[in-house]
């Protein structure tokens, strides 16, 4: 899934955490954000929006354009570039709006 | 549980935030310090307590200058609380926070907001590609995660950020595609001419100037006055084409960052529906306050480039003023220690803002860049392009919260951020108003996601005892 990287990382990671993004595990430097982390695993976007549908890629770094709203472990809504990288996270992209109810009564797309 | 109340809450903890940090906890007031970054030092010296020798060579003496008010600032007695998001401040300084995905509350007696700056759109066609960044963001994957561009990168825009990540980029030996620059030399010179006072600014304008020089020498293409940028790509960024010089060009890049300048973040002081007025100069809001920081709302100040972009000196020289301000509110500084101390901040004040009125006129960002083609996606939350704005307009759409009504435009999860100002702007033009009678979105809490679980559960601030 992931394509080569438009980042790379200056020097080699002191340490590393495994997390898992759609599935998939990637290996990522300690201590950096969740958003730094997926660029430099190739993850080309992050979000789909909520309207069109078009994919969407951290863009500031810095908490004010919520384009890295990713779900972390089951939280939606997580702004990627604020969240330090945790060993174990599960990331998935954040695809179109929040569904209102999570049990069974929200239907898929109820925002149509 | 014992419900604390703190002399002073710092929102922030750049130059503003921790240098008043340390005036007031100087005069033995009580402070805590909430901060959205994981350690102290603003967007300016991020994570300069852990970024190693190399790196700190390659950002620069005005990045290392940072170590020193960093290590100050975490002896100085203040409680400092990273990776806390404030969702909610109230005009009884009350001040709301996630912190570890718990919520809490904490009163201060003062606020000090010291929220500082953030990018300023640059809304262009295809800017809401994958592989567009700002340059802002380039310049924080290098500070906190030592990530720079695989391939030879594109910088488009204006402003000193650009030239100086330019030249951070090149001390790491990372190439640079082309700086495609939206200024032009002639901007200086009618700059120049037309400010008063503009040679008390070339101290600063000197350290662009020295900027550009370490470019040229490094050989890096450097296109001035570009006009019609536009990202090219389907579903990422693959070219910035534009004109200059009579022709068109059209460079390929994997990796394109964009930058025109910062403005300060406003989100806090609009969410306390505080007064703004619009700068002619700065092209943005700026919240109304007193000489010493204070704003409208009793005990609730704002210092740094969270007022007005004067940058890190000034911030520092505003944090230590509202710093003092608040002990002297607090009986803690008595009228002769104020007088004095008072006057060598306003000296030091008087001699870091003369340059503004200058390096606002030569890097002001064209209009095109900012009251985009109707084509253009300004919303990137809600998709909303600069077209359906002036369709709004010509249906009655007086300004930009009404915006929201009309087709949701900042209705999104940035909460109008990234948009605000590229909104006003764009309807003050279509109706021919200025920006200041077309106002800007109301802000409501939360200012951050937060979920039901977390609002029910919030308790107070319950540290030790300051």
């Amino acid at each position: 899934m992931p394509a080569e990287s438009v980042f790379r990382a200056l020097g080699p990671a002191d340490q590393t955490v495994q997390i898992e993004f759609e599935g998939a595990s990637l290996s990522v430097p300690a201590g950096v954000s969740l958003a730094a982390a997926l660029l430099l695993s190739g993850v080309t976007h992050t979000r789909e929006s909520a309207v069109s549908g078009r994919p969407g890629a951290p863009f500031c770094m810095m908490g004010v354009c919520f384009e890295c709203l990713v779900e972390v472990d089951g939280q939606a809504n997580c702004q990627a570039c604020l969240l330090p990288v945790r060993a174990g996270m599960r990331v998935l992209r954040q695809r179109g709006a929040r569904e209102f109810l999570a049990d069974g009564h929200a239907e898929e797309g109820a925002d149509e | 549980m014992n419900k604390q109340t703190v002399d002073l809450i710092v929102i922030g903890a750049g130059p503003a935030g921790m240098s008043a940090a340390l005036e007031a906890t100087g005069h033995g007031l009580s402070v805590v310090v909430l901060d959205e970054q994981a350690s102290p030092g603003g967007q300016i010296y991020r994570n300069i307590l852990q970024a190693d020798a190399r790196s700190r060579g390659v950002l620069g003496d005005d990045y290392q200058a940072g170590a020193g008010l960093v290590a100050k600032f975490l002896q100085c007695g203040a409680l400092y609380l990273g990776n806390a998001a404030i969702w909610q401040v109230t005009p009884q300084r009350k001040v709301h926070y996630l912190i570890d995905g718990r919520a809490e509350v904490l009163q201060g007696r003062h606020v000090l907001i010291a929220t500082g700056a953030f990018e300023r759109p640059m809304p262009i066609p295809g800017w809401t590609l994958p592989g567009v960044m700002t340059a802002g963001a380039g310049q924080i994957l290098l500070k906190s995660a030592a990530l720079v561009p695989r391939q030879p990168v594109l910088l488009a825009g204006c402003g000193p950020l650009l030239y100086l990540l330019a030249v951070q980029y090149l001390r790491a030996g990372i190439a640079i595609e082309a700086l495609v620059d939206t200024s032009g030399r002639g901007d200086l010179l009618r700059a120049w001419r037309e400010i008063p006072g503009a040679l008390r600014g070339w101290r600063d304008l000197l350290k662009g100037l020295q900027l550009l020089a370490e470019l040229k020498r490094a050989g890096v293409r450097h296109v001035r006055d570009a006009r019609d940028l536009r990202i090219e790509g389907q579903a990422q960024a693959s070219a910035l084409s534009f004109d200059s010089g009579g022709r068109r060009w059209t460079i390929p890049a994997p990796l394109i960052l964009l930058h025109q300048g910062v403005v300060p973040n406003t989100q806090i002081s609009w969410s306390l529906r505080l007064e703004h007025d619009w700068s002619e100069q700065q092209l943005c809001w700026i919240a109304r306050r007193d000489s010493l920081g204070e704003t409208s709302l009793p005990g609730i100040f704002i210092a740094g480039d969270g007022g007005a972009i004067g940058g890190a000196q000034a911030a520092l020289l505003e944090g230590r003023q509202a710093g003092l301000a608040i002990a002297a509110s607090a009986g803690k500084v008595d009228s002769r220690q104020l007088r004095q101390r008072l006057a060598h901040y306003r000296k030091a004040l008087r001699r870091q803002r003369a340059a503004r009125p200058l390096i606002d006129a030569v890097y002001r960002p064209q209009q095109q860049n900012r009251i985009p083609a109707d084509e253009v996606i300004v919303c990137r939350c809600e998709d909303v392009s600069a077209g359906a704005i002036r369709q709004h307009v010509a249906l009655g759409c007086l300004g930009p919260n009404q915006t929201k009504a009309f087709g949701r435009c900042g209705m999104g999860p940035c909460q109008g951020r990234l948009c605000g100002l590229s909104v006003t702007e764009i309807i003050a033009e279509q109706r021919q108003v200025p920006a200041a009678a077309v106002g800007y979105y109301r802000i409501r809490s939360p200012l951050k996601p937060i979920t039901l679980a977390q609002l029910s559960t919030e308790t107070p601030f319950t540290q030790e005892p300051l």
